[in-house]
């Protein structure tokens, strides 16, 4: 089964002026890194480069704006995905528990099953193998 | 959270930890089944406790103190092996009190060559095939007795039984708890890939039963590889192992049907492919070939394996590479099944003929008597060449080899159909 794990800061924490990320939590993470790896967990993972970097695009009355920004949350901290294949979502959680995201900082960490071959019923399958073929190669369905 | 909320809780604690707590244990007491019991223990310990305590912030490291404990208690009370308890009782206690400060460093400290000797000893060659992959799935993939014996679709006390007779076996042969050094690594390395592999084939083409695969056993053998990977880094064949797996699950899902039943690799909607899986096989496989493996045998498996992932459509497959390839494997290895997959490819790439020609050199092959795979391959080649009468027969001598019995039904299809093309030549 398969999970994803991202970190957003928690919107009712008080907002944090942006410190860069301690030495000590970097090499935190970078530990809970090499930990998933080593237990065979880890899928792939990714980081998200502070917000500033991004864009922000709304959508109002049909029409698609993009909004001004900066839209940061001011903390600095990286923020990214993992992605992760164990038996339960016990287990995910039990990894996600072992994520330093939250030293210093309001965290939530979001854990999502992945879609399911069984999940997509297949009048919806037939939509997306006629229309996505190229994308569909790339999208991923496990038992 | 609810009581079994917590136990499921416990449950995901203990699988993730229990290989480590038994490698750390294990070198400590230098013995495997005790160090297994005193994991359990530890965890019945947990069981009891956590539901009204919550589970700790660090769980491996409450875990293992706990066994340790157990483990100088076990150590005290045992009068057969007085002299080993003072020895080992001390060693305990002052590991205990260098590591007081901070436990959780000292269960870090060395878990890899702990978990290593675990892997080692698990696959022994004192033990048998069976035993050995009991043993593995138990202690490093963290699976308990009810789920290898559901895995493997045997009773659970036979399993049990398998696990208590490995366990005494490794003891009366005193087992040394370590990673084998020099020429031996090489043999014995063998064999734990052997065990690795047998446990993802039991998964993907499962030999009994009505599922074509138990894509559970698969996982857990990916994850046991992936993990051997990063404890031996510099062992090609280990990446070569991992690599062949990682591509192969990446098709687990094209590879059955709505209703269950196999397709064959050529006629797979490779839009179904999983692309990660794929990329992380070609990146296990250049870190195998990097290391100068490319010849080794799952590095070879694994290559061939990547031409397939490569090819966007089965008619862009580089059958003259996997020809080749197939040629280098079969000299290394020697096995017929593997001649019988080079005559495939042949066939592949320079037509059907060629291929039964080949296929026709194994056919009083004795290895191959019962094997299904033989006949089926015979009738496919025999098909092509329009002999549909002779292959009608081949067909029908392969559903009554295969155990399997979607694999039977497709089979005795296409004899069937057999049946009928030669019906209208007659």
């Amino acid at each position: 089964m398969r999970f994803m794990i991202c970190a957003a800061p928690d919107p009712n924490a008080p907002k944090t002026e942006g410190a860069p990320p301690s030495d000590e939590l970097i090499a935190a993470y970078m530990k809970f890194n090499e930990d998933l790896t080593k237990a065979g967990v880890l899928v792939t993972s990714e980081g998200v480069n502070p917000g500033r970097q991004g864009a922000r695009l709304g959508i109002k009355d049909g029409k698609r704006v993009v909004l001004d920004g900066p839209f940061v949350e001011t903390k600095e901290l990286v923020g990214g995905f993992y992605l992760i294949d164990v038996n339960s979502r016990e287990e995910a959680i039990e990894w996600a528990l072992r994520c330093p995201t939250g030293i210093g900082h309001d965290d939530i960490l979001t854990i999502l099953p992945m879609t399911n071959a069984e999940d997509i019923p297949p009048e919806m399958m037939a939509i997306v193998e006629k229309a996505a073929p190229t994308w569909l190669r790339t999208f991923w369905k496990k038992k | 959270m609810t009581a079994t909320a917590t136990h499921r809780a416990i449950d995901a604690v203990f699988r993730i930890e229990s290989a480590k707590l038994i490698a750390g244990l294990a070198r400590i007491v230098r013995d495997v089944g005790l160090a297994e019991e005193l994991a359990q223990d530890a965890l019945v310990a947990a069981l009891e406790r956590w539901p009204a305590s919550g589970i700790p912030e660090n769980p491996g490291a409450w875990l293992m103190a706990t066994a340790k404990h157990r483990a100088i208690d076990v150590m005290r009370r045992s009068k057969r092996i007085e002299r080993k308890h003072e020895e080992i009782g001390h060693a305990i206690e002052a590991d205990q009190q260098a590591a007081a400060p901070d436990l959780e460093a000292a269960i870090d400290e060395d878990v890899g060559d702990d978990l290593l000797r675990l892997v080692f000893t698990a696959c022994h060659p004192v033990l048998s095939t069976e035993a050995r992959v009991a043993l593995t799935l138990r202690l490093l993939g963290g699976l308990t007795t009810e789920e290898i014996a559901r895995a493997y679709l045997v009773p659970e006390p036979t399993v049990a039984q398998r696990i208590v007779r490995a366990k005494r076996t490794l003891a009366e042969a005193k087992v040394p708890f370590e990673v084998p050094r020099g020429e031996e690594l090489a043999a014995r390395l063998s064999s734990v890939l052997q065990v690795i592999y047998l446990v993802f084939n039991e998964g993907y083409s499962a030999t009994a039963g009505d599922d074509v695969m138990r894509p559970a056993l698969c996982e857990d053998a990916l994850r046991l590889g992936r993990i051997l990977a990063e404890l031996l880094p510099k062992e090609p064949e280990v990446h070569g192992l991992v690599a062949l797996m990682e591509i192969q699950a990446s098709r687990a899902r094209a590879r059955v049907g709505p209703s269950g039943e196999p397709i064959l690799l050529l006629d797979q909607n490779r839009a179904r492919w999983d692309q990660l899986l794929i990329r992380r096989g070609l990146t296990a496989l250049s870190r195998a070939e990097a290391l100068g493996g490319a010849q080794g045998p799952y590095a070879l498996q694994a290559a061939i394996a990547a031409c397939h992932a490569r090819a966007r459509a089965a008619e862009e497959t580089d059958w003259i590479r996997i020809a080749a390839l197939y040629t280098a494997l079969a000299e290394i290895t020697g096995s017929p099944v593997v001649e019988l997959n080079r005559a495939v490819a042949f066939s592949m790439a320079f037509g059907p003929a060629a291929g039964l020609m080949l296929v026709d050199t194994l056919v009083s092959e004795p290895s191959l008597a019962s094997y299904h795979l033989l006949p089926s391959v015979r009738g496919d080649l025999l098909a092509k060449l329009g002999r549909d009468a002779e292959a009608r027969v081949e067909f029908e001598r392969a559903a009554s080899l295969a155990r399997n019995t979607r694999e039977r039904a497709l089979l005795l299809e296409r004899a069937a159909a057999c049946a009928r093309a030669s019906a209208r030549t007659d």
